[in-house]
C-alpha cells in the first residue's frame, strides 16, 4: 500500500507549529519583552493562519531561481552596454533617487524583520518575518548590483549609503524608517507591512518600475519584477497581520486605527519624492501622479477599507487632504529640488515646452494657474546665465522632514504652517497630519536629527556650502547642479552623437 | 456588492499560461495588458487550478511556482496542493 | 489616538536646544506670495541682531535674485511673528522684540503677480 502523503497545509503545519513549544522555566513575558507594551492584546497565537504555506526548502528553491534569472539579465545588460538604451540621461536621476533613498530602506527592513523574527510570540509570524528579512536583504543586494552598472558611467551613485545618512532630502526616507524601527513590533507591522507594503506599495512600484520600462531601463524592470514577487508575500503578511490583531481583541481596534492614520500620512509624505520623480524625471511618462493616486489609492483603497469596515476600521485620517493635494505636490517638490540642486546628488533642469504641455494637460486645474509661470521665469533667468539657486536653507517639517513647501488645501498660494510647543521649545510641521503625529509622541519627534539644523550647529563639515557638500561626499560640479552643462550631459551627447549616421541617407544613396 | 480581487502576473511564458488558465476557469474575470505585465480582476474570488496551468504548459505545474510569476495581488490568499486562490472574506 | 507606544518615563536628547547654536537662535523667514522660494528659509541669528540688519542686508541677500524684489519697499511691508501681527522697529534687536528660538517671521510686500 502506498505511503500516505501529507498535503501542503499539513506539511506546513508540521514544519512551523510542531517545532514550537511552551516554555516551562522562563516566563513568556521575559522571553518576548516587546509583546505587550504597545497595549495590543493577543489571546490566541494559534489562531494565526499563515497565508502562504511556504516552507524553507520551497523558499530557497524559488528564491534561487529568481536570483539566477535576475543576474543573467544584469550580466547581459553590462555586456551589451544597456545604459545606451535609456531614453535620455535625465532618466538616471530617478535611479539615483532610488539608490540613495530606497535601497538603504531595504537594508533597514532586513534588520528589523530579523528582530521581529525573534520577538514576535507567534511561530507562524516569526517564520514569515524571517523570510521577509532575507527577502529584504536580497532586494538591497540586487538593487546595488543592478545599479552598480550605472555607477560606471553616471554621477551621484558612488556613495549612496554615506549620503543616505546625511543629505537633507534623504533624511525624509531615513527618518521614516527610523521612526518605524524604533516603534514596537505591532506598530512596525502596521506601518511597514500594512500601510507601506500593502496600502501604498503600488505608488512606489509603478512609478519606478514602469518608469524604468518606459525609459529603456530593462535592468531595473527585471529587478522590479524579481522583488515584486516577494512583495506579494509581504503585502499579504501585512493585510493578514492587521486582520489578526483586529480579530483578537476589540481593544486593539483604536490602537491599530491610530497607527493606520499615522503611517498612511507618513508614507504619503515620503511618496512626495516619488511623485516628483514620476511627473518630472521620466523623459517618457507613465502616468501623472494624480492619475496614479486615483488608480492605486482612491480606487484600490476603497475595496480594502470596505473590507476592513467590519472591524470598525475607517479610511485613514487626512486621506481627503492627500486627494485634494494631488494636483499640487509634485510641482511643489520639483520647486524644492530646483531651488536646492546645488546641494543635492541629483540634477534638475528647466522644463521644456513639450513637458509644459503634458503638465498642463494632466493638471488642468492647477498647473497653468499656479506653477507654469514660475518655470517660464526660471527658464528665462537660466537663458540669461543666471540660473536660480536658493541662497538660504529651507525650513524642514519636524516629522516628515520634507522642506515645508506644501500649501493650505483651500489656498494653494499660502504655505501650510503648523506649530507645537513642547518642553519650552517650538516645533514646526507642514500639515495637520504631521502635527498630529508630533503631538501624540513629542518625546520621540523632538529628538529628530534635522539636516538644516545640524548644519547650523556646525556638525556637517563647516559653515559654507562647499564644506557641507564635501562632508556629504558630493562630487561638486558632477553630482550636483543643473543637468545642463553637467559632465553627464556632455557624455550622453557624445554617445548619442556616436550613434547618429555619419552622413544623411539621401547623400549616401546618390 | 463584492469587492474585486486581483492578481498581476509577469508576461513570461509561465505567467502567460497562468493568465490563460485563470481566464478559462473564472467566469467574469477581466484581463488588462500593461507593459511587461497582465492584471486580472474578478469580484470576490479568483482561483488558479494547477491542472489547468499544467495542461497549458505541457508539464506538471506546482501552485507554489506562482512565486516566480506574480507581481502583485489584492485580497487574502488560500493555497493547497492543487490550487492557489485570492479572495475577500 | 488613545495610546502612545512609549515606555512610561521615556525621554531622549532634544537635538535643537538653543544652547547648541553658539549664541544664535534659529529664525524662519518667508516672503509671502513668492513660493518660487520653495519654503520658509532657516536662519541662525543672534537675538541682538537689529531688525534693520534683516531688512537692509539679510533679506535682500536671500530674495533680491527675484526680479520682483526690485520694487519691494520693506518699510511698507506687513509682518507677522509667530502667528501674530508685528510692527518691528529697525533699531531694536529682534530678541527684545519677541523673536525667540525657532520663531517664524512672515512678511507681505506689494502684490506683483503670482510666483
Amino acid at each position: 500500500m502506498a505511503a500516505r502523503k501529507l498535503n501542503l497545509k499539513q506539511k506546513y503545519g508540521h514544519f512551523t507549529r510542531g517545532l514550537d513549544w511552551e516554555p516551562s522555566y522562563q516566563s513568556k513575558d521575559d522571553i518576548f519583552p516587546f509583546a505587550k507594551y504597545e497595549g495590543i492584546k493577543v489571546h490566541d497565537w494559534d489562531a494565526w493562519e499563515d497565508p502562504f504555506k511556504l516552507t524553507m526548502d520551497a523558499y530557497w528553491k524559488f528564491q534561487a531561481e529568481k536570483e539566477r534569472k535576475l543576474y543573467a539579465v544584469i550580466d547581459s545588460m553590462a555586456q551589451n552596454n544597456g545604459q545606451l538604451g535609456i531614453t535620455d540621461a535625465r532618466y538616471l536621476n530617478a535611479v539615483k533617487l532610488f539608490i540613495q533613498g530606497v535601497t538603504p530602506l531595504e537594508y533597514q527592513a532586513h534588520r528589523h524583520f530579523a528582530h521581529l523574527a525573534r520577538h514576535l510570540p507567534g511561530a507562524g509570524l516569526r517564520v514569515a518575518a524571517q523570510m521577509q528579512s532575507i527577502d529584504e536583504l536580497r532586494h538591497c543586494q540586487t538593487q546595488i548590483h543592478t545599479i552598480s552598472h550605472y555607477n560606471k558611467f553616471f554621477d551621484g551613485i558612488h556613495d549612496f549609503t554615506h549620503m543616505h545618512d546625511r543629505l537633507w532630502y534623504l533624511s525624509v526616507p531615513k527618518s521614516f524608517f527610523d521612526d518605524a524601527t524604533t516603534a514596537g513590533p505591532f506598530e512596525f507591522l502596521t506601518a511597514i507591512s500594512f500601510a507601506f507594503e500593502y496600502v501604498l506599495t503600488n505608488l512606489l512600484f509603478v512609478p519606478f518600475m514602469s518608469g524604468a520600462a518606459y525609459n529603456g531601463d530593462m535592468a531595473t524592470v527585471t529587478f522590479g519584477f524579481s522583488a515584486q514577487s516577494d512583495e506579494s508575500r509581504h503585502m499579504t503578511l501585512g493585510l493578514e497581520a492587521v486582520r489578526f490583531l483586529l480579530e483578537q481583541d476589540e481593544a486593539n481596534v483604536p490602537i491599530v486605527q491610530g497607527w493606520i492614520d499615522k503611517w498612511f500620512w507618513r508614507g504619503y509624505r515620503l511618496l512626495t519624492l516619488v511623485a516628483m520623480m514620476m511627473d518630472y524625471m521620466l523623459p517618457k511618462k507613465v502616468m501623472s501622479w494624480a492619475e496614479a493616486w486615483e488608480t492605486y489609492y482612491e480606487q484600490a483603497g476603497g475595496a480594502l477599507f470596505a473590507d476592513l469596515a467590519r472591524y470598525g476600521i475607517r479610511e485613514p485620517k487626512y486621506a481627503d487632504v492627500a486627494k485634494a493635494e494631488k494636483g499640487h505636490i509634485t510641482h511643489q517638490a520639483w520647486t524644492i529640488f530646483y531651488n536646492y540642486t546645488h546641494a543635492a546628488a541629483v540634477h534638475t533642469w528647466d522644463v521644456d515646452d513639450q513637458h509644459l504641455a503634458w503638465l498642463r494637460e494632466k493638471y488642468p486645474e492647477t498647473f497653468a494657474q499656479y506653477y507654469e509661470q514660475r518655470y517660464l521665469n526660471w527658464r528665462d533667468q537660466a537663458n540669461q546665465g543666471k540660473r536660480f539657486y536658493n541662497n538660504g536653507l529651507p525650513q524642514l517639517c519636524q516629522v516628515c522632514q520634507v522642506p515645508m513647501a506644501f500649501t493650505e488645501v483651500d489656498d494653494p498660494t499660502t504655505i501650510s504652517f503648523r506649530v507645537s510647543e513642547f518642553g519650552g521649545d517650538k516645533y514646526h510641521t507642514c500639515s495637520d497630519g504631521c502635527k498630529d503625529i508630533f503631538d501624540h509622541e513629542p518625546e520621540k519627534y523632538s529628538q529628530a536629527w534635522l539636516p538644516v539644523h545640524q548644519i547650523f550647529q556646525g556638525n556637517c563639515g563647516g559653515a559654507t556650502v562647499p564644506e557641507v557638500l564635501d562632508w556629504y561626499h558630493i562630487n561638486q560640479g558632477a553630482d550636483n547642479m543643473d543637468y545642463a552643462g553637467s559632465p553627464e550631459e556632455a557624455q550622453w551627447e557624445k554617445w548619442m552623437e556616436g550613434r547618429r549616421p555619419a552622413a544623411p541617407m539621401a547623400a549616401a544613396a546618390e | 456588492m463584492t469587492q474585486p480581487v486581483s492578481i498581476t502576473l509577469q508576461n513570461s511564458q509561465d505567467g502567460f499560461a497562468i493568465a490563460e488558465a485563470i481566464m478559462a476557469d473564472n467566469p467574469g474575470a477581466e484581463r488588462r495588458s500593461m507593459p511587461a505585465m497582465t492584471k486580472i480582476d474578478r469580484p470576490g474570488r479568483l482561483e488558479i487550478k494547477a491542472a489547468s496551468v499544467s495542461e497549458r504548459l505541457g508539464r506538471d505545474w506546482d501552485p507554489q511556482e506562482i512565486h516566480l510569476s506574480v507581481i502583485s495581488l489584492s485580497g487574502s490568499v488560500d493555497e493547497d496542493d492543487d490550487y492557489f486562490a485570492v479572495y475577500w472574506r | 489616538m488613545p495610546t502612545a507606544s512609549l515606555n512610561p518615563g521615556y525621554s531622549g536628547p532634544v537635538r535643537d536646544r538653543v544652547e547648541n547654536f553658539g549664541g544664535a537662535q534659529l529664525v524662519y523667514v518667508h516672503w509671502e506670495g513668492h513660493n518660487n522660494f520653495c519654503s520658509a528659509i532657516t536662519l541662525p541669528l543672534p537675538p541682538e541682531t537689529p531688525f534693520g540688519a534683516l531688512t537692509a542686508e539679510i533679506l535682500p541677500s536671500l530674495y533680491s535674485v527675484d526680479p520682483d524684489w526690485a520694487e519691494v519697499d520693506l518699510s511698507t511691508a506687513r509682518w507677522m511673528l509667530d502667528g501674530e501681527d508685528w510692527q518691528p522697529e529697525a533699531a531694536k534687536g529682534i530678541g527684545e522684540q519677541g523673536v525667540g528660538h525657532k520663531s517664524l517671521i512672515r512678511f507681505w510686500t506689494q502684490p506683483s503677480g503670482r510666483a
